[in-house]
Order: structure tokens, then sequence, then C-alpha cells
């Protein structure tokens, strides 16, 4: 299987002598669909970072597609959602403009958008069944809904990579669960290579074929089903280790 | 009124600078930079200063000064380690503190100081308006052709980072957008309240808009009628346009808060 992210031996601090990772070994195949987990301050963000080439490690090497994470061609093609719950700014948003800026990339900065990308963006906004709400702006909407469009933003760059960085914080158990079949049907349908990062996987656990357990370093990557019971709870992989 | 060609040159040039200034503040203000022109403003006032002392026009050694100043700004912000309020109070004091020094040399504290400080729009000539139009013209193309990047910016920072967006460069070029706007408009409202109308009239129709694109329209729409209304009252009542100006702006802020509060946002 050709290889998405390939991090060896990746170390990284954000000040001298500081570690927040370290001696990483991850390679994530095309098409994977991997929850990784881990407490929260245990290096997940910094990891997602690098994979996606926004942070160089201090040691070791990051490949994204087989390039440089950080000088990676392919960036238009990579679908990223930060830990946020609502877009920037004071202006109010709709979900059609929100979704509309994933169509913005380092080749395409400048001109009016043109009929393919108001079909993508339309396409992307049914995708996670927000058509009847595509005009209304984001801040109406509830945090679900709002973590929905963010997901049809990253969907309208046709992405071959999807990072999500704690998707469900501040959303309700239901929408979780909606949430991750949501996922569940991307990877299905496109083949879309994800990573789904969260202090906690209790809703993606029953649809990621893999778990990565970050703990500074990685702790466990496996399938779910080997995962030991209590291990469930990520606090109980510091008492393990 | 009109019968004037002093008030005609006005109502034209303070039509242009109603539109431009929070067509560019519109992107300052969602980025939470809205201070920034009050900044540029003031590195602007040493450019005054500047034309003044070597004897050319100071509305170019302004426009030279501020857009120097708003890229200072920028890269003092992005690569230099200060926070964003430190890098505009660094520009903010040594543009007013040259600007000081500069009018003392220049033996300048007087008339034609003042009507750069507080604006002189009915001393605005053919040739300024001219001026105004042609740069008026390029910063309304620029915002045209760089909206959908720079809406990606305000909507997600860090996602149209990884898609490879050109922030750095997109930043760079909003701050000389917003020297270029304050150069234009300290003839019209003045370099002290320059920086009110590029931010009054966004936050008016940040209360009222439904989308981002109509936030920004009707922003262009609340700074022209302001210009223009604040310049009819301003010539009736006997009043200093720049401050009227601004005040009508200040006014529909008021407004438009008031029609926010009843439809309950």
């Amino acid at each position: 299987m050709p290889l998405a992210v390939e991090l060896r031996g990746v170390s990284f601090g954000y000040r001298p002598g500081q570690r927040v990772l370290e001696d990483v070994d991850l390679r994530l195949g095309e098409g994977e669909f991997v929850a990784v987990a881990g407490p929260n301050g245990g290096g997940k963000t910094t990891l997602v970072r690098i994979v996606l080439g926004l942070e160089r490690p201090s040691a070791g090497s990051a490949q994204l597609f087989g390039e440089p994470a950080h000088r990676y061609s392919g960036r238009r093609a990579l679908g990223y959602l930060a830990q946020r719950s609502t877009a920037g700014g004071d202006a109010p948003a709709t979900v059609r403009e929100v979704v509309a800026a994933g169509r913005v990339n380092g080749r395409r900065v400048v001109g009016r958008p043109s009929r393919e990308d108001a079909a993508l963006v339309a396409e992307a906004i049914e995708r996670v069944g927000l058509t009847a709400v595509s005009d209304a702006p984001l801040r109406t909407l509830s945090g679900g809904m709002q973590q929905r469009a963010f997901i049809a933003k990253a969907l309208a760059a046709q992405p071959s990579l999807l990072v999500l960085d704690e998707p469900t914080t501040g959303v309700d158990a239901e929408s979780q669960e909606s949430l991750a079949e949501l996922l569940a049907d991307l990877h299905s349908e496109l083949g879309v290579t994800i990573v789904y990062v969260s202090h906690e996987f209790g809703a993606v656990e029953h649809h990621v074929e893999r778990i990565v357990l970050v703990r500074r370093t990685i702790v466990f990557d496996g399938s779910p089903h080997d995962l030991p019971g209590l291990w469930h709870d990520p606090a109980h992989v510091h008492a393990r280790q | 009124m009109l019968d004037s060609e002093f008030m005609r040159l006005a109502f034209a040039a303070g039509a242009i600078v109603g539109v431009l200034a929070p067509a560019v503040g519109f992107f300052l203000v969602q980025r939470r930079q809205s201070l920034v022109g009050d900044g540029i403003g003031h590195v602007a006032f040493a450019g005054v200063a500047a034309g003044i002392l070597l004897d050319v026009s100071p509305v170019l050694t302004a426009l030279v000064a501020a857009v120097l100043g708003g890229i200072a700004i920028e890269l003092l912000r992005s690569r230099g380690g200060a926070a964003g309020d430190q890098a505009l109070a660094i520009v903010f004091y040594t543009g007013l503190a040259l600007g000081v020094v500069l009018v003392a040399q220049a033996g300048a504290l007087n008339v034609g100081l003042f009507q750069y400080l507080f604006g002189s729009i009915l001393t605005i000539t053919r040739g300024d308006l001219a001026l105004i139009a042609a740069l008026g013209a390029v910063g309304l193309a620029m915002i045209a052709v760089l909206y959908r990047a720079f809406a990606a910016v305000i909507i997600d920072e860090e996602g149209a980072r990884v898609a490879g967006v050109p922030i750095g460069s997109l930043n760079v070029t909003l701050a000389a957008l917003a020297a270029v706007t304050i150069a234009l408009s300290m003839r019209v409202v003045g370099i002290l309240l320059v920086a009110a109308l590029m931010v009054l009239p966004v936050s008016a129709a940040a209360r009222v808009a439904w989308s981002m694109r109509s936030t920004l329209v009707l922003s262009t729409a609340i700074g022209l009628a302001s210009a223009l209304s604040g310049l009819t009252i301003s010539y009736y009542a006997d009043l200093p346009p720049g401050g009227t100006i601004v005040l009508v702006a200040a006014g529909a802020y008021l407004v438009a808060l008031g029609v926010g509060v009843v439809r309950g946002r």
C-alpha cells in the first residue's frame, strides 16, 4: 500500500531541551482511517502539525505522499480541521461561504469562483446534510452542524488526506456518533485517508481500522480489537507506562 | 450646494474614500486589526512632516511612509517576534515621535499641518481628486481580485495555511492596501480620524448583515452614506467635514446596534 504519511525517528520541542515528541515512527497507508488518541498535552496536535508540514521535526524526517512534508507540492488536496467550533472574524459567514473557502489554495489565490467550484461546494454541503441551511450564518447552528460545515469545507478541496483535530469538542454525544458515521461513509465511498485526533476515541472506535496512542512517543499502534480493556480509557495508558 | 466646484470635488473625493476605507477596513476588523489604521496614520503624519520639510508633496511622502509603516507592522508581527499590539505600538509611537521632530525642524506647526491632521476636504484640487480616483480604483480592484483569499484566511487561517495559501504575502498586501487608503483619506477626514472610517461602518454592518459578503457590501454603503450625508450636514451647519462624517458613521453604528438588539443579535 503506498504511504500517505511516513514519520521516521521524529523528535520535536517548541524550545531547546523540550521534548514534546520523542523518536516517533509512524506509517499511514493511503486510504486508511486512523484514530490518534492520547491524553491532553501528550503531543497529538504537535504530531499532526508535523504530519501537515506546519512544524519541522527537530530530529528525524516527515514525509507526505513521498515528499518532505514542509514542502509538499499537493497542499491543495489536504483537508484540515484545527481545534475550533466556529469561523474566525465578526462577520456572519454562512455555511456556503465557509465551505467555499475550501476551494482556495496556493494555486488558486486570485480570481472569482468557477462553475466547478460552485458545484463542488454544493456537493460537499449536500454530503454532510446541510443543504437546507447552506445560506444560514454558521454561528446560528449547533456545534455538531458547525463541525459538519468545516468537514464540508475540507471535502470541497477534494482531499487525499483529511485530518481532524479534536472535532468533537463541545459536541453532544448524538452528534459525535453521527459525525463518526459520516466519516466512515466518506472513507468507504471516497477512499480518502482520514486521521482522527482526539483525547478519547469512543465515537469512532467502531469505525476505524487502527488506533495510535500517543504520549510523547507512540505507546500503542494497532487494531481497536487488540486494545486491552482498560486501555480503551486513554488515562490508563499512563498507568501502564 | 453643488454649484461650487470645491463642493463637487469634495463630494467626489468623499464618495471614493467612503467606499474604499470600509472595504479595506472590513478585512482589518475581521482579522482583529482594527487599530492598524491608527498606527499607519501616525506614520503618515511623519510622512506629511517630511514632505513639508523637504518641500515635496506631503500626500506623496505620506503615501510612501504609510506603506513602509504598514509593512513594518506586519513584518514585526509575523517575523520580529512582537505580538500584534506591540508591533502596532512600536510603529505608532515611532511614527508620532518622528513626525513631531520633523514638524519642529520644518517650523510647520501651523494651519498647513492641521489640514492633514483634521482633514481639509474643501480644499481638494482636481489633481488631488485624480490621484484619489486612480489609487482608489487600484485598491478596489485588488480587493475584488483577492476577496476569496482574504475571506478564506479570515474564516480558517490554519486551514488556509495547510492548503498552501501564501498568508504572509496576503498580510503584507493588506497592510499596503491599508496604507494607501489612509494616505488617500487623510485629506478627507484627517489622519486622526481616518481609522474611524475604516472601522465604524464595518462594525455597524456586522450587526445587521446576514453573510460575509453582505457585511462587506453594507460596510461600503454605510461608509458612502456617511461621507455624503456628513459633507451635506457640515455644509449647511457650518461644521468641520471630517469630524461630521465620522460622527454620522458613529450614529450609523448606534442605529445598527439598536436594530441588532431588536432582532435579538
